[in-house]
């Protein structure tokens, strides 16, 4: 793998080995000293156009386990504020010895934009309302490590699909593993054509909740309402938002899901969100190890041009050791 | 480090074409059965040791070993796993296997750990196994078992208990399981 | 005057709107001297396998001259037109400032005057193209000026449109609009529809062109102005404007090279070489603007010449200013995608444009004794494959590279000098 673009660019396998290379993640993790020395000496940059503190700290740290170097800027600080064109700051940054480059853009594109132009490997952090890989990624872990599997599991996709980065990335993501998906949101907030999305549609949430085994929500921006999708975030709590009164009418070992940052009392109530069922923590949680094996896989991959020539080295040198 | 994740690696990637068998599965069962006294021998018992296979090619001699030591000792050993493939020092040749699991499911802190593999050549996979298990905890002291040292060492690195010392070519093959031993060459697929 | 050398065209087919005969063609003092089998002249050129027609005539050209100079100026601008085969082109007012005024029209006009081509500025419908005030639309005519658009964005207020197009009945010019509603076209970088859903990118529908362009015909009925509808791009548009034409409306409508060439899956790389206003369509809207060329519902094809600089093609597909170049490739991809005969071709590209902008005077005229020689020689069979960084354009955003297409301007003569010889800018 050189880049990790949108899950939609992944196959059923890789997006599998990438699962399989996050559950070794998670044991790292979960030592005294989490942390290896896998990617020592390689350089990953955090651009972050767009300002996301929880991603960016979920990729510096999960870059750290892996003893690379992090260097970064978040918009506020950049120069493209000052009219650098895209390109110029990324043959920039790349020119400083960049192996990778973690891209958060609030314009869907830029990390296939920036592909075109750079060598280093790209990772999207987020691009606009077209994909976030990163977290369609840990979405499945967290699922399969709850539930075994995606396969046959009937999932709903709860709220603003229309502008929503996840919901492209794990629409993707979740039936290419087998899971049936059903996106229930208001006409207003789903895209203007669902061609070619395997999936279902439905304006009920409550005639969805009782078949469900994972019922994702998504966060809902206060400025739908000034755009007219809404016409107010009352009347989308009390025909979208997860009540209690909602919550009940789930299977009782049905996952509750949220990409967070929450908005409680509005796509989800406060005490659902404390549910055990709730696996939100488990989401972030997931999210460090999900994006060293995605930051492994680029950097530590065979593929790698950068390593041809160590490699030939190794072919007379090294062996069963 | 075993030889099928080189036959998955690029730009090994090939078949295995074995010339000799070296050792049969019986001389290997009394490889074993010797360097399991050595252990015990050089241990003065096995209340300290503990036992560590390196994935995935160490891991049968192992629990083999670990065999061995319980009918000659009478204790029953816990075998530990290690993956290092997060600390070798040639990362992006080496695919990781998912099946190759980290488990040490006991507390090395004051212990002495023989790792076991199945053949030592440059050292470098030993070098690795080193630095990944200080991650998790700290060892009285590390020993070291293989089943075949094949020479070529880069690395100040020596065995404690050797099966069989095999020289070899440098572009030659060693495939070591508890069947037996064989010498040979990769052919391109 | 002197009497200059004589330059003859030989073996050609002669293709104007009158027919096509194998003739050869004299020119000189800046016309056309002779059309007749066997001539000579001081001067040889071989046409033998190619057309000789009238130069062709763009409706539509940003020539970003004045205030956008890194990206084209109107000499660039003209050279590129003169490759393409075009001897007049009709500047659009989107410039900094915008030709909405007698002033800046002579500008253009002195720019003009020494560029490889003939250069008519069109003028814009309202002040600053802000869409609030009519544009002193008499003193501009007075200059010349037949085409006034407020391109780049269409008159939104209902009620401005109308007056403006009460206005120009007493001018004789023609007002050409940009057909979108900006309500549903704001904020939008693309097609609505399957793939703007799949790329998160917002879309505007085909409805937001199609609703006014419903609303225009409704005006030019009620005002019984000249109307004329720049690069329809919907087959909604296309079926209005059949309709009303049907209905006896004298409307007139053009088409872009790349509405009838590429559709919004184009965008699918997030490359924004491929945005431009109208957004590039379904392949079902491609099909409806093919048949509309075909079938005389679109009486012109027009560039819609669009340049940017590299570093303002370099920003995210949302930021990138929409356009896309089309001068150097206009005539090969039509010739290649249209499934016309070159004379219907011709006919897009020059006598029925030179009409829409009233130039029939100079450009798109019949070949014949007397008439100015504005004259393209194309071979029709030529096979090449587009490179865009290769053109005579200061920019380079061409969504055609590496596409290949049959048919190429060997010379391009206007008023009898040849600014374009074997293929190659003479200046």
């Amino acid at each position: 793998m050189r880049h990790l673009i949108a899950t939609s660019d992944l196959d059923r396998e890789e997006l599998e080995s990438l699962l399989a290379l996050t559950e070794k993640f998670v044991e790292v993790s979960s030592r005294p000293i989490p942390k290896v020395p896998a990617l020592r000496g390689r350089t990953v940059a955090l651009m972050f156009f767009e300002e996301s503190t929880r991603t960016r700290l979920s990729f510096e740290t999960a870059a750290k386990r892996l003893s690379a170097e992090t260097v970064g800027f978040s918009v506020s600080s950049s120069s493209v504020k000052k009219g650098e064109s895209l390109r110029d700051t990324a043959q920039t940054i790349e020119a400083m010895g960049v192996d990778l480059m973690v891209v958060r853009h609030a314009s869907a594109g830029v990390p296939r934009q920036l592909q075109n132009w750079v060598e280093a490997g790209i990772v999207n952090a987020g691009d606009g309302w077209h994909e976030h890989p990163t977290q369609a990624l840990l979405d499945c872990y967290t699922i399969q490590t709850r539930l075994g599997s995606l396969e046959g599991r009937e999932v709903a996709i709860v709220g603003d699909i229309k502008h929503s980065r996840v919901a492209r990335s794990n629409v993707a993501a979740f039936t290419m593993l087998g899971a049936s998906v059903t996106l229930v949101a208001p006409p207003t907030l789903l895209p203007p054509s669902l061609r070619g999305w395997p999936v279902r549609v439905t304006h009920d949430l409550d005639e969805v909740l009782p078949k469900l085994d994972v019922c994702y929500l998504l966060r809902i921006q206060l400025e739908r309402q000034a755009e007219a999708l809404l016409p107010s975030l009352r009347e989308y709590t009390a025909y979208f938002g997860l009540t209690a009164r909602r919550a009940e009418l789930l299977p009782p070992d049905a996952l509750i899901m949220h990409p967070g940052p929450v908005n409680r009392g509005i796509e989800i109530a406060a005490d659902v969100a404390e549910l055990p069922r709730s696996v939100i923590t488990d989401q972030v949680r997931n999210g460090v190890a999900v994006r060293m094996a995605v930051l492994f896989a680029i950097l530590g991959s065979a593929g790698d041009a950068r390593s041809t020539a160590a490699r030939s080295e190794v072919v007379g040198g090294e062996s069963s050791a | 480090m075993a030889e099928r994740e080189r036959r998955i690696t690029p730009p090994y990637g090939g078949v295995f074409v074995a010339r000799t068998r070296v050792l049969d599965g019986e001389d290997i069962r009394r490889a074993i059965w010797r360097m399991a006294h050595e252990i015990i021998e050089h241990n003065h018992g096995l209340d300290q040791v503990e036992l560590i296979g390196l994935q995935t090619g160490g891991v049968p001699f192992a629990w083999a070993l670990a065999e061995a030591l319980e009918q000659v000792d009478g204790k029953r050993m816990a075998v530990g796993t290690i993956d290092v493939a997060f600390y070798r020092d040639d990362i992006g040749l080496r695919p990781v296997l998912p099946e190759a699991e980290t488990s040490i499911p006991f507390d090395l802190t004051g212990r002495i750990v023989v790792l076991v593999d199945d053949v030592l050549f440059t050292g470098r996979t030993i070098r690795a196994a080193l630095d990944a298990l200080i991650d998790y905890g700290r060892p009285r002291a590390v020993q070291l078992a293989v089943m075949v040292d094949r020479g070529h060492r880069e690395l100040p690195i020596r065995p404690d208990f050797v099966g069989k010392n095999l020289p070899t070519r440098r572009d030659e093959m060693v495939n070591a399981t508890l069947e037996g031993v064989e010498l040979g060459e990769m052919a391109k697929r | 005057m002197r009497e200059s050398r004589s330059v003859v065209l030989k073996g050609g087919v002669v293709i104007d709107e009158t027919g096509e005969r194998t003739s050869d063609v004299v020119v000189q003092n800046g016309a056309i001297a002779a059309v007749g089998p066997d001539l000579g002249g001081d001067r040889v050129i071989d046409a033998g396998g190619c057309v000789v027609a009238p130069g062709l005539v763009d409706l539509h050209t940003h020539l970003r001259q004045p205030g956008r100079e890194e990206a084209e100026t109107v000499e660039s601008g003209a050279r590129a037109a003169a490759l393409g085969g075009f001897t007049a082109v009709m500047a659009m007012p989107n410039t900094t400032p915008a030709i909405d005024s007698a002033a800046v029209v002579r500008e253009v006009l002195d720019l003009g005057a020494v560029a490889a081509v003939d250069v008519y500025p069109t003028g814009a419908i309202t002040v600053g193209r802000h869409g609030e005030r009519l544009a002193p639309m008499a003193e501009m005519a007075e200059l010349g000026v037949r085409l006034f658009t407020d391109d780049g964005c269409g008159v939104q207020d209902d009620r401005l449109m109308r007056r403006a197009l009460e206005y120009s009945t007493a001018l004789g010019v023609t007002l050409a609009q940009h057909c979108e509603v900006a309500s549903l076209s704001e904020g939008t970088h693309m097609n609505e529809g399957e793939w703007s859903s799949r790329l998160g990118i917002p879309g505007q529908p085909a409805e937001a062109e199609e609703l006014m362009v419903m609303r225009d015909l409704a005006l030019a009925r009620l005002t019984g102005a000249r109307l004329h509808f720049l690069h329809l791009s919907t087959r909604g548009s296309v079926a209005m404007v059949a309709a009303a034409k049907g209905g006896g409306l004298t409307v007139t409508a053009e088409a872009a090279p790349h509405h009838f060439t590429l559709t919004d899956t184009c965008c699918g790389g997030f490359d924004p070489v491929f945005k431009v206003h109208p957004p590039l369509r379904t392949a079902d809207d491609v099909a409806a603007v093919k048949a509309g060329l075909a079938d005389g519902t679109v009486d012109a094809i027009a560039t819609d010449h669009a340049p940017h600089p590299p570093e303002e093609k370099e920003k995210p597909f949302d930021q990138a200013p929409p356009g896309m170049l089309g001068l150097e490739y206009a005539l090969a991809l039509a010739i290649t995608e249209l499934e016309l005969e070159i004379q219907e071709v011709l006919a897009l590209l020059s006598w029925r444009p030179a009409a829409i902008a009233r130039i029939k005077d100079r450009h798109g005229g019949p070949i014949a004794e007397g008439r100015p020689a504005n004259i393209c020689v194309l071979d029709p069979r030529e096979e090449w494959v587009i490179d865009g960084s290769g053109g005579a354009s200061r920019s380079s955003n061409v969504p055609y590279e590496g596409r290949r297409v049959r048919g190429r301007i060997r010379h391009t003569f206007v008023d009898g000098e040849p600014v374009v010889f074997e293929g190659m800018a003479q200046r």
